[in-house]
């Protein structure tokens, strides 16, 4: 059978009319038309030009590594600070005389050499070693030599045998760069030596830096606030290792968990005031229970105008009256969700069942009797549900309202971010909002399974599903 | 008069009314442990609000009232400042329309991979979904800052931002409407010698595309809303001038933008709900 033959016998099903054939070419050409014009003017093709992956590498690393510098100047050879991640307040060894001997705190990785040389040893087998007057570096991959750096009569930098220089090294006036991997990096300029020592992991996560539990660790510390003499004669080791917990100067867990807290409570608290306020004029928005139009249409319009104005410009003016707080972000939830859920459950009531009243009705039950046992039973499961569906998304929309202005996680994030330098710290706060996001996602998805059975099916539509029924 | 009762009743009444004792417990239970949530969380607002509530509560109307006088004061020309600011809206709402459309087409991928009756790999769907998890959980705001300050100011990290929860968000509802398709289809296709990609181009798509295109929509409603803010910290669009205007206090301005905000989103939840009535049938 050709295609005449199939045209000619199957003419009712087969289309051989053009606009009736064309229509979807054309839409599609049209979106592709749309994507073209968007991609141009949202600038999409100069990406390229503005992402640099030497810049992002970077910070990746700084997000699951820390560094350890050690800075030597020129004029006061003598003097080496060795700290961690060029803190002046977390040094392991501040400006010290070498003929005092070592002091106390120093690192493992830094060693004294024959001539009297500050010796850094890195991952990758190479040493830095930092004399008076020169900086060499010996054993490092790609190069058999030991590379020799100097200052010239003018004070510029300069490496001594320059013949065969590897490409990890860029000598420019003032400045020579030795970065073989990401992991470590020696900078020498005209006034100090700087070197770069990378390490896998958060350092000083649990401790900080000055912690007296600091050189225990986290395993033995918490062993010993069970068992052993105390550490601070004045309070036990328990509350110590709290009190050293929460303080820690680097990474700040009292002040982020407090933060994460009050997020949580804004979604929670805004979630429930809304349920509170939207359930019971819901009941009044609803046909089969307000005989009065007129209440009705003014509380309709209420709930539409309420999910209208964004939780964005609702959380605006909060701002104005509460100051930045929890009090913001938990007013400018309850407020959009009591018109939402308001909404959502006037339209579940109009579509219960009208048998199970009527039989309510049957026993003499007044009007309320009647509401409570005819109707609320029926919409309670779908209540709850979509309730726990709203507080999921809320903790979301929490922590957009904190970095608006009302404070919580979303405004200490803002706030790591914007200065750019403790990326470690915006990883370890976005594992948080990631984990306690999940945590809400698959509880309230287990309850709403247990309560409802058909979890698959959007909020919307199961609405939609049952008014159909 | 209760003992001329039947034993057999007695006993029933008897359960009857431990039973409503124990439910009473319980609602009462909950109930407390309502109050107790409300109250601590209170307590942790209260800590952390820089004004307390009975402060800032009277104050509730001193923001929108300051707003109307300004723009009252502003005088006639107001309107003009809609036009104004209109250019600004078309560049949020295209924002959305664009990370939608990409968002979409990105979900309809992850979710055919996500998707047990497709995918005969329990590896495979397990690694899709879980990377659609995690796409789904970071608010668009982390990935968002994190882009603008590695891209600079402009729209585009705001669409990736988009782009990025979208494809979470709508391929995990894809993937359950996937699911939930009639195997009939599927499998006549199969006896037929009709490949994966015909399986799927016939079987699942056709009848899934109504319950996608109303994700979708609503989809396109959220993001609007999620660009604005997107806006706010430097992506550009409604959101930046919403955000300038607040700073300067030009409040007829930002009447104007909040007006247009608003209007927009509300014309698009009407559209939408009428959309997705009709998609699914709803509408006599």
């Amino acid at each position: 059978m050709n295609r005449s033959e199939i045209i000619e016998n199957y003419s009712d099903i087969v289309v051989t009319k053009f606009s009736s054939k064309m229509w979807s070419t054309f839409l599609v050409l049209g979106i592709i038309v749309y994507l073209i014009i968007a991609i141009l003017s949202l600038d999409i093709l100069q990406i390229h030009k503005k992402w640099s992956p030497e810049r992002a590498s970077l910070f990746a690393l700084d997000t699951y590594a820390h560094k350890d510098h050690v800075t030597m100047k020129w004029s006061e050879p003598d003097d080496i600070i060795i700290s961690f991640e060029g803190s002046r307040w977390s040094q392991y060894v501040g400006p010290y005389q070498k003929s005092d001997g070592l002091p106390a705190r120093y690192p493992e990785w830094t060693s004294i050499g024959s001539e009297g040389e500050t010796k850094i040893s890195f991952k990758n087998g190479g040493f830095a070693n930092l004399y008076d007057d020169k900086v060499t570096i010996e054993n490092w991959p790609d190069t058999q030599e030991t590379l020799v750096f100097r200052l010239d009569a003018q004070g510029k930098p300069y490496v001594e045998n320059v013949d065969n220089l590897p490409k990890w090294i860029r000598v420019t006036e003032n400045k020579i760069e030795v970065r073989p991997s990401l992991y470590e990096r020696v900078q020498v300029y005209s006034k100090k030596v700087e070197v770069h020592r990378y390490s896998l992991g958060w350092n000083y996560f649990w401790f900080d830096f000055d912690s007296p539990l600091e050189p225990y660790g986290i395993w033995n510390a918490i062993s010993l606030s069970f068992s052993g003499d105390r550490i601070d004669p004045n309070i036990s080791n328990f509350s110590l290792l709290i009190q050293e917990f929460l303080n820690n100067d680097m990474w700040h867990h009292g002040q982020i968990l407090w933060a994460l807290l009050e997020t949580i409570f804004m979604a929670l608290l805004g979630t429930l005031l809304a349920a509170l306020l939207g359930f019971p004029l819901a009941f009044f928005a609803a046909y089969n229970v307000t005989p009065f139009k007129f209440v009705r249409t003014i509380l309709r319009r209420l709930f539409d105008t309420l999910r209208g104005i964004d939780f964005l410009i609702w959380s605006l003016i909060f701002l104005r009256a509460f100051g930045p707080g929890p009090f913001t972000g938990i007013f400018a939830i309850a407020i959009t969700d009591t018109g939402t859920l308001g909404k959502l459950m006037s339209e579940a009531i109009e579509n219960t069942e009208e048998k199970q009243q009527e039989g309510v009705e049957s026993t003499g039950a007044n009007k309320t009797l009647q509401h409570r046992f005819g109707i609320i039973p029926q919409i309670l499961p779908i209540f709850i549900s979509q309730t726990l569906y709203y507080l999921e998304s809320n903790t979301r929309g929490a922590v957009i309202i904190g970095a608006m202005g009302a404070g919580g996680i979303g405004l200490q994030l803002l706030g790591a971010i914007n200065t750019g330098t403790s990326w470690e710290k915006v990883m370890y706060m976005s594992l948080l909002i990631l984990g306690v996001v999940i945590f809400m996602d698959t509880m309230s998805a287990k309850v709403r399974r247990a309560l409802i059975g058909d979890e698959t099916l959007g909020a919307e539509l199961q609405l939609a599903k049952m008014a159909k029924k | 008069m209760q003992s001329s009762l039947p034993e057999n009743l007695i006993k029933i009444e008897n359960n009857l009314k431990s039973l409503t004792r124990t439910r009473s417990i319980y609602s009462f239970l909950s109930i407390a442990a309502l109050i107790a949530v409300i109250y601590s969380g209170l307590i942790v607002a209260e800590t952390g609000n820089a004004t307390s509530i009975w402060v800032g509560l009277p104050k509730f109307f001193d923001y929108p009232i300051d707003l109307f006088v300004g723009s009252w004061e502003y005088g006639y020309r107001w309107n003009l400042l809609l036009l104004e600011y209109l250019p600004d809206l078309i560049s949020t709402i295209n924002m959305a329309l664009f990370s939608t459309a990409m968002g979409t087409l990105l979900a309809f991928f992850l979710s055919i991979f996500s998707s047990r009756n497709l995918i005969k790999s329990k590896t495979t769907v397990l690694i899709f979904r879980r990377i659609m998890d995690i796409c789904r959980s970071f608010p668009e705001l982390v990935i968002a800052l994190v882009l603008l300050y590695l891209l600079g100011k402009s729209a585009l990290p705001a669409v990736i931002a988009i782009i990025i929860h979208t494809a979470g968000a709508l391929g995990k509802l894809f993937s359950e409407a996937i699911e939930n398709v009639d195997k009939n289809p599927i499998e006549g296709l199969e006896s037929c010698g009709a490949s994966w990609f015909t399986r799927i181009r016939f079987g699942v798509v056709t009848q899934a595309l109504p319950l996608f295109l109303t994700y979708t929509i609503l989809r396109f409603e959220i993001n609007i809303r999620a660009s604005t803010i997107l806006g706010f910290v430097g992506a550009g669009g409604i959101g930046e001038q919403l955000y300038t205007n607040i700073q300067w206090k030009y409040e007829a301005d930002t009447i104007a933008i909040m007006f247009l905000l608003v209007s927009t989103i509300i014309a698009l939840d009407y559209l939408s709900s009428y959309w997705r009535k009709s998609l699914i049938g709803l509408k006599s």
